[in-house]
């Protein structure tokens, strides 16, 4: 390939991706609109119709034309042929010794049949005397054309074999023969353009030709053609409006049956279509309405049945309060007289304040699950020290600690952790974390991070305890999931903590993930956004084993960040 | 001694609960199962605090402590099922001190009242003054250019406690501790609607406060600056 100056190049670079950018475009506004592809067919198709039509048309008219012209054109010569005869002797002057006088005589003769064409011009007469003497072939007629060109050497032949035969066999009627050709003038004296030449012989020495210009015919057929293709172009343009117009009927509902089906997919279900008539297109929106509505009112009935739900949780969490209230006082006095009962009914009444206590923070725990399936939980934020909250929140799981033998180490930032965020909330789920690490932790030391940056602040709880399966680190959050069914619960839990308290790290906008391996204990993280409604990029800790227990070889590295428990809602 | 109680319930069961624990701490309760009854009661009874219930049958335990409030500044104390911030703040806006959600621990609930009843001993006499309000606290009274302004007891011990201390920072755990008795945290709702009632009382400009003024993600502090 030739190498191209940069500049041009570049500018056909430009106009190529133009282009291809064009037809990308059209192409796709091709497959989307049924409308253009009905129209542009119906272009391309009827244009080819009526082209083909209109060449036939004009072809046969064209034919006609010249059928008519050149059956009047041999009458005319016949009739000169015959007034020649007559009127000159031209056919017993021999030429040859007495050669001027026919000579003359078929000049005269010539202007004779000349004028009998009139003013119009209609035709041009010339008589070629033919001769074998020193003069040779002479013609005489309109000066100003170019005979040998005008008049066709096959012709000339075809006259020459007919005078042949009318010499020999002594036959008086001639055929005139006829050939189309082109009318040549002298430069400058004249138009030439297409013609018929027809010649016939007269008697032994002299051939007659008239020649027929076509202006007329051309004139006629010019004006055909244009009408033809002014029709033909008004009829394709037509015909493609009728298409558009068409189309856009049937094409029109069918959108709007679209668009209608996309905003009630977009939730929108009180949207409907209008029901024009009773014909095809009125039945889909009909039908559409119909699956709209019945769409509709399940979604209702759903809402409705989960709406009587939750409330009935709710009410009935009140409702199971009051007497609680009561059965709780009595507990208590009677705990507070234990001593007084003998070593059963002592056992009793604390085991029936133990539970009091236990089925109390289930329903405590339960009314604010419902709470957030009726998505009537709001969060009441505040400029927080979310590291104080740390260490406020880990009175339960410090108490739990000393129990089990075990030291909760914290690691917080001496700056503080400021943050808006609900505190009572997340003193809750601190609370469950730690409370968590502690009791899976086996007795070993708990250790609780804190980290900040410039978006969001961080609290992470390890504990080096049974750890968690592959997967598990999902169904922590789980309402009422148990590690290992097996296993007694040990400090009495509700069995929604967790689900609680991701559910107030979702409110925060914030994450709540776990990370565990089996053997090698858990990591649970808190990452909450330090102003309310931002949306959380990252977290300023990470989700697993620190460097050093890597570096140590104690676990993986983050292997699975649980992202998506936290986005999931 | 101060121990009239008068406990609006309409749960038989638990209120003879109620009157049991409450006359084995030395009270003196009475009784009222119905809300439209209870004003009338009230007067009659003449009590030193109410224990509330919120869900009453007939007027609703709101309009009970609105009426009460409205003709006398006793110490009332919601007993409340429901924990929601709309329920909670209804209560105390429409004039409850103090409340109890359900279900509470006997001790919680006499640790409550004695807390509300408390102010039995008599304070030495002391004038305090933040910006154009004189507060007489032996008195307990408050006034403004010489016009008694009328607050509640619980209104009065909280614009004093800011007082005494003018311009330092109180948060609202400790307001907690001071004025309503709590020494585990508790709801800092009780501190954010009371506050609102007392400017409503006290400032000029509610919306503007000058005596009771907020500081941003700490707390609250008397006077200007």
């Amino acid at each position: 390939m030739r190498r191209l100056p940069a500049g041009m190049r570049r500018v056909l670079f430009t106009g190529r991706r133009w282009q291809r950018h064009l037809v990308a475009q059209l192409r796709s506004r091709w497959h989307r609109s049924l409308q253009l592809r009905v129209v542009s067919t119906t272009l391309v198709l009827s244009a080819l119709v009526i082209a083909v039509l209109g060449f036939f048309l004009v072809e046969s008219i064209a034919n006609g034309l010249l059928t008519s012209a050149e059956n009047s054109a041999i009458n005319q010569v016949r009739n000169g042929a015959n007034f020649a005869l007559d009127q000159t002797s031209l056919h017993v002057l021999q030429p040859g010794n007495q050669f001027d006088a026919p000579l003359s005589t078929a000049q005269n003769t010539a202007r004779a049949l000349q004028q009998t064409s009139g003013n119009t011009g209609s035709y041009l007469v010339f008589i070629q005397l033919t001769n074998s003497g020193p003069g040779g072939v002479q013609w005489v007629g309109e000066r100003n054309v170019i005979v040998t060109a005008t008049i066709p050497p096959d012709l000339i032949t075809d006259v020459g074999i007919e005078q042949h035969h009318l010499r020999y066999d002594n036959d008086s009627t001639a055929t005139p023969w006829s050939e189309p050709t082109t009318l040549t003038y002298t430069s400058g004296s004249g138009t030439s353009g297409p013609a018929l030449a027809v010649g016939v012989p007269l008697g032994p020495y002299y051939q007659l030709y008239y020649v027929f210009p076509f202006t007329q015919q051309g004139v006629s057929l010019l004006l055909v053609q244009r009408i033809l293709v002014g029709v033909g172009l008004a009829l394709v343009v037509l015909l493609a409006a009728i298409a558009s117009l068409v189309t856009r009927w049937v094409v029109l509902p069918v959108r709007h049956a679209a668009q209608a089906a996309q905003r009630v997919s977009a939730g929108h279900l009180e949207e409907r279509m209008q029901v024009l008539g009773v014909d095809d297109l009125a039945a889909l929106a009909t039908s559409f309405n119909d699956m709209a509505a019945s769409l509709q009112a399940k979604l209702r009935e759903l809402e409705e049945l989960s709406n009587v739900q939750r409330q009935f949780v709710s009410d009935v969490s009140h409702e199971l309060r009051t007497p609680l209230s009561t059965i709780k006082m009595a507990a208590d006095l009677l705990f507070e007289s234990r001593q007084e009962l003998d070593p059963a009914g002592g056992r009793t009444v604390e085991l029936l304040q133990s539970q009091l206590e236990r089925f109390e923070a289930l329903l405590v725990d339960l009314l604010e699950i419902s709470r957030y399936d009726a998505g009537a939980a709001t969060l009441d934020a505040d400029l927080v020290d979310v590291c104080d909250l740390v260490r406020r929140s880990a009175d339960d799981a410090q108490q739990l600690a000393e129990r089990r033998g075990s030291r909760i180490e914290f690691r917080l930032p001496a700056t503080g952790c400021f943050a808006e965020v609900d505190r009572r909330r997340v003193e809750r789920i601190l609370r469950n974390i730690l409370v968590n690490a502690v009791e899976h932790g086996e007795g070993k030391d708990v250790v609780v991070t804190s980290a900040i940056d410039s978006a969001a602040v961080a609290v992470s709880v390890r504990d080096y305890g049974v750890g968690l399966r592959p997967g598990e680190q999902h169904r922590v959050f789980e309402r009422f999931w148990r590690a290992d069914p097996a296993r007694a619960r040990g400090t009495g839990g509700t069995g929604l903590g967790l689900a609680i308290s991701l559910e107030d790290a979702r409110l925060h906008g914030g994450w709540l993930q776990a990370w565990g391996e089996r053997g090698k204990g858990s990591v649970f993280r808190l990452t909450l956004p330090r102003v309310v409604g931002q949306e959380l990029a990252g977290s300023p800790l990470p989700l697993g084993p620190d460097e050093a227990e890597i570096a140590a070889g104690l676990g993986a590295a983050e292997p699975y960040p649980s992202e998506e428990v936290a986005s999931r809602g | 001694m101060k121990g009239r109680v008068l406990v609006v319930d309409d749960d038989a069961a638990l209120a003879e609960m109620l009157g049991i624990v409450l006359r084995g701490e030395g009270f003196e309760p009475t009784f009222v199962a119905d809300g439209d009854k209870a004003v009338e009661v009230f007067r009659d009874s003449r009590p030193d605090l109410v224990l509330l219930d919120l869900m009453l049958p007939g007027s609703d335990g709101i309009d009970v402590c609105r009426q009460i409030r409205a003709e006398s500044g006793v110490p009332i104390v919601m007993l409340t099922a429901k924990t929601d911030t709309v329920d909670v703040v209804l209560g105390l806006e429409s004039g409850a001190d103090d409340y109890i959600v359900k279900p509470f621990k006997s001790k919680e609930l006499v640790a409550r009242v004695r807390a509300r009843l408390r102010r039995t001993d008599e304070p030495a006499p002391e004038m305090l003054q933040i910006g154009d309000i004189v507060i007489d606290v032996a008195g307990h009274s408050v006034k403004r250019d010489g016009e008694t302004l009328n607050l509640t007891p619980l209104e009065f011990d909280l614009l004093v406690a800011l007082a005494r201390k003018p311009r330092q920072v109180f948060t609202r755990e400790v307001l907690l501790e001071q004025v309503w008795g709590y020494r585990h945290a508790a709801d800092t709702r009780l501190v954010n609607v009371h506050v609102q009632r007392l400017r409503a009382k006290i400032e000029k400009d509610p919306e503007h406060p000058e005596i009771v003024v907020t500081v941003r993600g700490v707390g609250y502090k008397a006077g200007p600056g």
